[in-house]
């Protein structure tokens, strides 16, 4: 199980597969991820940029909570979350999180829960740059349900 | 004898001049710590807090060498 708070731009796949690397061949059937990416609309705006602020220490430890709470409701092999943090612009990636399992029921449900109480639990904060130069914080999430 | 005071995103921004740290014998709760920190009876409903990096009610006690922290509804991901 791994968290990554990324400062700048990252690939996710580099580290699903670096990840990946670290587990038995042949001991997953099944691997399910999610990739958040910056839009460059948001609430009808044009959207230039985005900074993401977070909580250092409670943001890791909140994290590692949400896969053990996954690993409690499912049977995972391993689990995976990469947030960034900092400023970024629109179609960057911001957020990885990758399960794998022995069958595709566990690997489904599990990233879907990790990503959505990433969303209520995990104290992150995005402010953003409109193309009109203003900037605005981000005050609630679009539903995942 | 102080409990660290911490304020994330529009808040940090909302209240500028709040305190950092407030006197443990002066507050019994995390209600208590907003009030002395930022002069402001109460915090506002959408406000979410945590002490010691976990999520907990206004109600929740406090005491000596506790860190808690004030923050707005959380849009990551």
């Amino acid at each position: 199980m791994a968290v990554h708070i990324v400062e700048g731009s990252f690939d996710p796949n580099r580290y699903q597969a670096e990840h990946e690397a670290s587990l038995v061949a042949g001991s997953f059937g099944a691997t399910a991820n999610f990739i958040g990416t910056m839009r460059h609309i948001n609430e009808g705006d044009e959207v230039t940029g985005m900074t993401l602020e977070h909580y250092p220490g409670m943001t890791e430890k909140e994290l590692e909570n949400i896969i053990s709470d996954a690993c409690e409701q499912w049977r995972l092999i391993d689990a995976l979350i990469v947030h960034r943090v900092g400023p970024m612009t629109p179609g960057e990636p911001i957020v990885l999180t990758t399960v794998w399992s022995m069958h595709r029921k566990d690997a489904f449900e599990a990233v879907r829960f990790l990503m959505e109480a990433l969303k209520s639990r995990a104290p992150f904060w995005k402010k953003e740059t409109l193309a009109n130069g203003r900037s605005r914080w981000v005050e609630k999430n679009t539903p995942g349900y | 004898m102080a409990i660290q005071v911490k304020f994330f995103a529009s808040l940090k921004e909302d209240i500028p001049d709040a305190l950092r740290e407030v006197n443990s014998e002066d507050v019994a709760t995390v209600a208590d710590v907003w009030a002395a920190a930022t002069g402001i009876k109460e915090p506002p409903a959408h406000v979410v807090c945590s002490v010691n990096h976990s999520h907990e009610p206004v109600t929740h006690p406090v005491k000596e060498g506790d860190e808690v922290a004030f923050f707005p509804p959380i849009t990551g991901g």
